[in-house]
Order: structure tokens, then C-alpha cells, then sequence
């Protein structure tokens, strides 16, 4: 490992919390504009989390310390899921010590941490958005192993940055596998970030809540976390599906210069643009799912993973 | 039946709305009666105490043919009266209002207080002629016993009357076993404001202005239903052109209306480009309200004797122009929700009332429409310009969301070729003609169908040209509990798409 290994690590950490608040914005943009409305600001998210920075932080009666740690681990896990995972540059340090498994892990740790805190303070909606958060994540998890576990025996690898260079050093061939675990892939980044079809991310009812009812008892600087820390999800989500799916641009090979490493910054910029917008065509022409369809979308999500595994173990392609 | 024809023939008409009579009864065929109308498939419309000049409680039914306003005098106010919820579920809370208010009980079963919320001492009654003022003290939790449900995993949710969105207050507590709605019991009365007391200190001119602001999304057709009784009392007859105007006024509430639920519910069932669409048209409509009428919602626009202003030629040809283009859009966008096997999974089977269940809890007005009850007073018992304009009733028999969604939408169209309609035929004239106070103790009713249902008002004139008691009433009324029977066995967050199909109000009906 160099000095610029390492300066690339901070570089790409620094990069996910900079940039997953411009991602969201740039969704909800697209958003707007589909909608024929007019957008707010891509900066909106921004201001969003400055605005709860300053403000005095209200806590519940009952609320317990458990409560007010639970952002900073949610947060934390989302900047270490940022740190493993190979969005311009696959010679990370920190992925040594944790691979594809490891990540899925850091994620149900992060959920676990939100849930408990929803139920900490004991309101209506914290528990009922916990138990949908559970139902939600308890069936998207296998989905997403399966997924990866696809693109690790295409490479021999369940490490993250391996996994990407072997991809994107092979000869180019169409895999039949990752197409499958591809859209089964879109299945489970929609589940897990709380978008729409299963759940809706701008929605003030509190009934059809199931991420926000989460957090509706957090305010000022444990939301703003809480917030950026929703936005590091979608965003690493987004760098999974382009390391598995989409690995060209990065920065590769035993030895890399620091001009591959600046050319792959604006491939990963318009890799998320054209996602972000596509998110932002799925949201707008879908309407919400029942919560009771969720099994049924995100069996959908495993059903075409295991089918993608197949068809690389009963055909090799 | 032939009874209940005898006591129909010898009630005495009222003024006001067309087919309005009154009756003095007596205990006995107070229950009697309310029992026949039942049975004959009469509907409850509205049910109000008037504690001058003496105490007397008021029920006005909608039958076959005509409304029947029957008049329960109560000797003492300690003795109460028979209630009427056995054969009209819908009283029971009208009785409780009317006792938070006035003091006279029902014998019903239920006595727990519904509007009053600590706001004031338990033996203050508002509306009481022999009130006394009290000291204003900070308001405490009277604890209102929720109907429980125990069972093996069953456990409650409060929500309200605060909520996460700016929404009207009202406090909905279910019971639930994991997603499903095993009972829903719904707590109103945040929003009362006084309005009954607040009219009895109005001269009758002005009342209209104060019927207007009730349900600000019911503005046309509360001051209509006001200024009919009080034009009714006065035996003025507004003349034709006036008449023409108010319909044309009360279809444009109700095309307003049917354009933004129909947004909010696309918008509730997670697809926002409706609400974006549909806030759209709303917003092209009521600006081409604001040319024709100089409002955007017309709060004072209906004043009595006629209308406030007479619309301009241009104003009103841009409405036509503009009714054509949102007729056009609305049927774009109706394919859509039609087509879109998301939105359709979410409004088919949500909420459903079954016509019977819609008959026997008196379900009424457009959510009535959706669920069998036939029921349009622009068609079954309409005012002028109502009995020229040959409204075609719209309705469906699902009762689900998807069938308010296809009454809404069906009623726009019609409202639309209404407003073409009235335009092209309106008549020429004046607009407005005086109305002088009628006299102290006279008492008229106003009738009208607004777009959610029947609005009703009961006026009575006191002397010196003020009011004696004006009671307003909201067709929520009746839909509220019916929606705690819509909501049972479907689950927890379809609860919001299925309120907002019925959107019933809160400010109307808390007072």
C-alpha cells in the first residue's frame, strides 16, 4: 500500500459525504421535473442538514442514551460502507478488512440501530415504523447477498475492489447471470432506501410511513445525521450496483497514477447522474405499493437472483 | 306507511327551501315517526336543539317526497328526550353535540361529551339563554373513555390531533393487530370555534358572511343554504339571473374541489404526478374563477337578495374557455389513473361501504353516491335554477375508493357541461334585490347540495333584526362514522387514501 493509496482512501470517503447529498438533490430535481414542477435547488439537501446543525436538539422524555448514540453508529456505518466500497479507485486499504459479506453486515447493523432507536421512545409510529423497517430489510438482505455472491464466483472473490477489477479487466462479454441479479439488484436499492414503490420518501402521512416514522422523534443535529446518513446509503448503494454492474472508468491496476485516478471522478459523476435520473423516472411513474406487496416485490428481488446464480452455475456464463 | 303519509299531509310548510314542512310532536310520535321514516327509507339530515324561546329539539328527515322537520318540545331541560340512534346511527353524535351545547340529553347510551374538550365547565352550556360568563382556566385532559379492544396481540394507535402534515386537527385512535384495522373510534371537536354562539350576536344580513367562512371549502354552498332560509323568511324571490349565477358559483366549488381531491388521492396513493397535474388545473380553474368573480374561492360572493357582483361578459367566457381545456386534461389524466396497475391495486377494495351499510348508517351526499345511495337534491329536490337545468345524477355501488374516485371525476364532467350550460342560458336582469329583516320568530331553512353532500341551515330571527339561532349543518356529520366502518379490516396505511376519498370536514362539522 502507497502514500497515495491511502490519500486515495480519504479522497473517496471524503468524496461519498460530499457528494450523497448532491445525489439526493439531484433525484429529487428530476424528480420535480418530471412532475412538471419546478425543482428546488440541487443544493436543497444541503441546506437541509446546515438548518439542523443549528438548531437546539429536542429529545423525548423517555429517551434513553441508546437513542442519542444511534445516529452517530448510523452514520458511522454508513461512512465505513463509503470507505470499502470501490467508487473511483479499487485499491482501498480499509477493504481489506471487510468484503461484500462484511458490507451487508455493516448495513443490517446500521438498520438494527435505527429500529432500536424508533422503539426506544415507545411512540405509536417509531414502533410500527421498526417493525415494517424489519419486515422490509429481513427479506432484502438475502436478496442482496445473493446478488453479490453471483458477481463473486463470476470473479473468485467476495472483496469488493476485486470483484470490480476482475469485471472490468475481462474481455468484454455479456453475462446473461448479472443481467438477472442486475435488476434484482434495482429491486432491493429501492426497498432499502425507502423509495418509492415501497416506501415514499416525501410522504407527511404518518400512517404509510416506514423509513420517516422512524424518525420522527429526532430533531437538530441527531436528524441532520440521521438524514446524511440516508443519503450515504442511497449513495453507496448506488457505487455497489456501478462496482458490480457497471465497474468501467475506475481507477484500476497494481500501480495507478494519480490521472486515472482523477479521470474516473467525473465517469463516477455521470454513472450517478444518469442513475439518479432513472431512479427519478422509476419513483414517478410508479405509485406505492400496498405494504403488504413489499414481500411480494422484494421475493420478486430473490427469485431473480437466485435465477441469475443459475443460470452462471448451470450454463458458466 | 299510510301514517306516516297522514302526519306528512299535516305538517305545516317552512320558508325557505323547497319541501321543507314542520311538525309539533309529541314524545311518543317523535319515536314513532323517526321509526316509520326509517323503515320507508328516509335519511337523517340533520338533528339540533333551539334553547329559545323554549327548549325544543329539531330533526329534520329527508323523505319520499318532501324534508320533515319534526319539534320535540322538552319541558325540563334535566328530563332529556328519547334518542334517535336506533333507527338513525348518525344522531348519536348530533344528540351529544346538542347536549355539549344546550344542556338537553338524549337517553341514548352514549353520553360521553363530544365537542366540548375541558375547554369549558361542565355546567356551562353556550347556547343556554341563562348562561353564565366563566373564568377562562387552562385546558386539562377530561379523560374520554375510548372504546377498547382486548385480544391476544391487539394494541392501540393514537394519531393526532397533531399530525406529521398540515392537516386539520381530529384524533383517530385504532386498534390493530399487526397492519390490520381491527376498530377504528374517532375523536372530533379541536376546531370549535362558536359559531352558533357567534351568530345569535349577528344581524341576519350579515350572517351570510359568517355561513360563507364555516368550510371554507363549502363557502357557495353554506351562504347559499343561509341566504335561501333568510330570503325564504322574508318572502323575497331573488330574481332569475341571480339564481343562475349562485348554481353557476356553486358548480365552480364543486369542480375546485373535485380537482384537488382528485390530486390528493393520485398523490396519496404514491403517485405524485397527479397531484401535480390536478394542482395544476386547480390552479388554471381558479383563476378564471378569480376573472369572472373577482375571487379565487367565493366567500361573498351570495349575499342576500341575490349575488354581491354581476361577472362580466368576458369573465365568464373565459370560465367556458377554461372548463373546456379542464374537461380535456381531466379525461387525459383520468386514462392514466384508469390504466396504471399501481394505482388501481391501491384504490380497488380500499375501504369499502356496502350499500346496505351505507342505507343503514345514513351514509350521504357524494361518499353516499359512491356506495348506492342515489341521492342528488340538485335532482331530487331542487331550488331554482336546479329545476331547469336537468342535472344527471352520477353514481356508483362498489363503495370503495376507486368509486368516489369515478364519482369525482364523473361529476366533474358534468359540473363542467353545467357551467357551459348556465353560461349559454343565463338570463338577463338585475342580480340583486333588497331583503328587509323578517320578523322576530319567524324560522326558515336552506337546503343545499354543496359538493360533499347536503348543507343544511335551520334560521331563526330574533328582534331588532339580529339573529335568534342559526344552526349550519355539514353532511360530515353523517360520513364521519361511517368511515370508522370503512376503515375496519384493511390495513393501517391505506387509512389516509381512504380518508382522503371520503375528505370529510372538520371545521364544518366541529363548529
Amino acid at each position: 500500500m502507497t502514500p497515495l493509496d491511502w490519500l486515495t482512501q480519504l479522497l473517496e470517503m471524503l468524496a461519498a459525504l460530499a457528494a450523497a447529498p448532491l445525489f439526493v438533490g439531484w433525484i429529487n430535481q428530476c424528480r420535480a421535473w418530471l412532475q412538471n414542477r419546478s425543482a428546488p435547488s440541487i443544493l436543497q439537501p444541503y441546506r437541509a442538514i446546515r438548518k439542523l446543525f443549528y438548531k437546539d436538539a429536542v429529545l423525548a422524555t423517555h429517551a434513553s442514551s441508546f437513542f442519542r448514540v444511534a445516529p452517530y453508529v448510523v452514520f458511522g456505518a454508513m461512512v465505513g460502507a463509503a470507505a470499502v466500497i470501490p467508487s473511483v479507485s479499487t485499491r482501498l486499504p480499509f477493504s481489506n478488512a471487510a468484503d461484500a459479506i462484511a458490507l451487508v453486515g455493516l448495513f443490517a447493523t446500521a438498520r438494527v440501530f435505527i429500529s432500536l432507536a424508533a422503539m426506544d421512545v415507545g411512540t405509536a409510529f417509531g414502533s410500527l415504523g421498526a417493525r415494517r423497517e424489519m419486515l422490509v430489510g429481513f427479506l432484502a438482505e438475502p436478496a442482496l447477498l445473493m446478488v453479490i455472491f453471483v458477481a463473486s464466483l463470476i470473479s473468485a472473490s467476495t472483496a469488493l475492489p476485486a470483484i470490480s477489477e476482475g469485471l472490468a479487466t475481462r474481455t468484454l462479454a455479456l453475462y446473461p447471470s448479472l443481467a438477472f441479479t442486475g435488476v434484482a439488484f434495482v429491486l432491493v436499492l429501492l426497498a432499502e432506501n425507502a423509495r418509492i414503490p415501497v416506501d415514499n420518501p416525501a410522504t407527511h402521512l404518518e400512517l404509510t410511513m416506514i423509513h420517516e416514522a422512524m424518525l420522527l422523534e429526532y430533531s437538530a443535529r441527531h436528524l441532520a445525521l440521521m438524514e446524511w446518513a440516508a443519503a450515504l446509503k442511497l449513495f453507496n448503494y448506488a457505487c455497489i450496483g456501478f462496482a458490480l454492474f457497471l465497474p468501467w472508468g475506475l481507477a484500476t491496476g497494481d500501480s495507478p497514477n494519480p490521472g486515472t485516478l482523477l479521470a474516473s471522478i467525473p465517469v463516477l459523476a455521470g454513472k450517478l447522474a444518469i442513475a439518479g435520473a432513472a431512479l427519478a423516472v422509476i419513483e414517478t411513474v410508479s405509485a406505492k405499493l400496498r405494504v403488504f406487496r413489499a414481500p411480494e416485490f422484494l421475493a420478486t428481488a430473490f427469485l431473480l437472483a437466485v435465477l441469475g446464480l443459475l443460470v452462471h452455475l448451470l450454463l458458466g456464463a | 306507511m299510510d301514517q306516516l303519509t297522514y302526519w306528512i299531509e299535516q305538517a305545516k310548510p317552512m320558508p325557505g327551501a323547497p319541501g321543507v314542512c314542520q311538525l309539533e310532536v309529541s314524545v311518543e310520535t317523535w319515536q314513532q315517526l323517526a321509526r316509520d321514516i326509517a323503515a320507508d327509507g328516509g335519511r337523517l339530515l340533520a338533528l339540533w336543539v333551539d334553547c329559545e324561546p323554549a327548549m325544543t329539539v329539531r330533526v329534520a328527515f329527508l323523505t319520499k317526497s318532501i324534508v320533515l322537520v319534526l319539534a320535540l318540545a322538552v319541558a325540563e331541560s334535566s328530563a332529556g328526550y328519547p334518542g334517535l340512534a336506533d333507527s338513525f346511527p348518525a344522531a348519536a353524535r348530533m344528540q351529544r353535540a346538542a347536549a355539549d351545547l344546550c344542556g338537553v340529553r338524549a337517553d341514548d347510551f352514549d353520553t360521553r361529551p363530544w365537542l366540548r374538550h375541558a375547554a369549558w365547565p361542565t355546567r356551562y352550556f353556550p347556547l343556554a339563554p341563562e348562561r353564565q360568563a366563566f373564568e377562562k382556566t387552562e385546558a386539562v385532559s377530561d379523560e374520554y373513555r375510548f372504546v377498547r379492544v382486548t385480544g391476544d396481540g391487539v394494541h392501540e394507535i393514537p394519531v393526532g390531533p397533531v399530525h406529521a402534515g398540515i392537516i386539520e386537527p381530529g384524533h383517530f385512535r385504532f386498534s390493530i393487530v399487526g397492519e390490520k384495522i381491527l376498530k377504528l373510534e374517532e375523536r372530533l371537536g379541536y376546531v370549535h370555534k362558536g359559531i352558533e354562539q357567534r351568530f345569535t350576536q349577528m344581524q341576519l344580513l350579515v350572517g351570510h358572511r359568517l355561513a360563507a367562512r364555516i368550510s371554507g371549502d363549502s363557502a357557495v354552498a353554506y351562504s347559499w343554504a343561509y341566504c335561501q332560509a333568510l330570503e325564504g323568511m322574508a318572502q323575497v324571490v331573488i330574481p332569475p339571473r341571480a339564481a343562475w349565477l349562485r348554481a353557476l358559483a356553486l358548480e365552480c366549488e364543486r369542480i375546485a374541489n373535485h380537482l384537488g381531491d382528485l390530486g390528493a388521492l393520485g398523490n396519496d396513493a404514491g403517485l405524485s404526478f397527479g397531484l401535480a397535474q390536478f394542482s395544476r388545473l386547480k390552479e388554471l380553474w381558479l383563476r378564471a374563477g378569480e376573472a369572472a368573480f373577482a375571487q379565487r374561492y367565493l366567500l361573498d360572493f351570495i349575499v342576500p337578495g341575490g349575488t354581491g357582483m354581476d361577472p362580466s361578459v368576458n369573465g365568464l367566457s373565459g370560465l367556458v374557455t377554461c372548463a373546456g381545456m379542464v374537461g380535456a386534461t381531466a379525461s387525459e389524466i383520468r386514462t392514466i389513473y384508469d390504466e396504471h396497475a399501481g394505482v388501481r391495486d391501491r384504490f380497488t377494495g380500499a375501504g369499502i361501504v356496502t350499500p346496505e351499510l351505507a342505507a343503514r348508517l345514513g351514509l350521504t351526499g357524494l361518499a353516499g353516491r359512491a356506495s348506492g345511495q342515489s341521492f342528488d337534491l340538485r335532482v331530487d329536490l331542487p331550488c331554482e335554477p336546479y329545476t331547469s337545468l336537468s342535472v344527471t345524477k352520477v353514481w356508483r355501488s362498489n363503495g370503495d375508493v376507486a368509486a368516489r374516485v369515478e364519482v369525482r371525476f364523473d361529476e366533474l364532467s358534468e359540473s363542467l357541461r353545467l357551467v357551459e350550460q348556465i353560461v349559454q342560458q343565463l338570463p338577463d336582469g338585475h342580480h340583486l334585490v333588497d331583503v328587509a329583516a323578517p320578523a322576530a320568530g319567524t324560522m326558515g331553512t336552506g337546503i343545499i347540495e354543496g359538493w360533499r353532500g347536503a348543507v343544511f341551515i335551520a334560521l331563526t330571527a330574533a328582534k331588532d333584526g339580529l339573529i335568534g339561532r342559526c344552526h349550519p349543518h355539514d353532511p360530515s356529520w353523517q360520513n364521519w362514522p361511517v368511515l370508522e366502518h370503512a376503515v375496519i379490516g384493511n390495513i393501517v396505511p391505506d387509512f389516509p387514501l381512504i380518508n382522503k376519498s371520503f375528505n370529510l370536514s372538520y371545521s364544518g362539522h366541529d363548529l
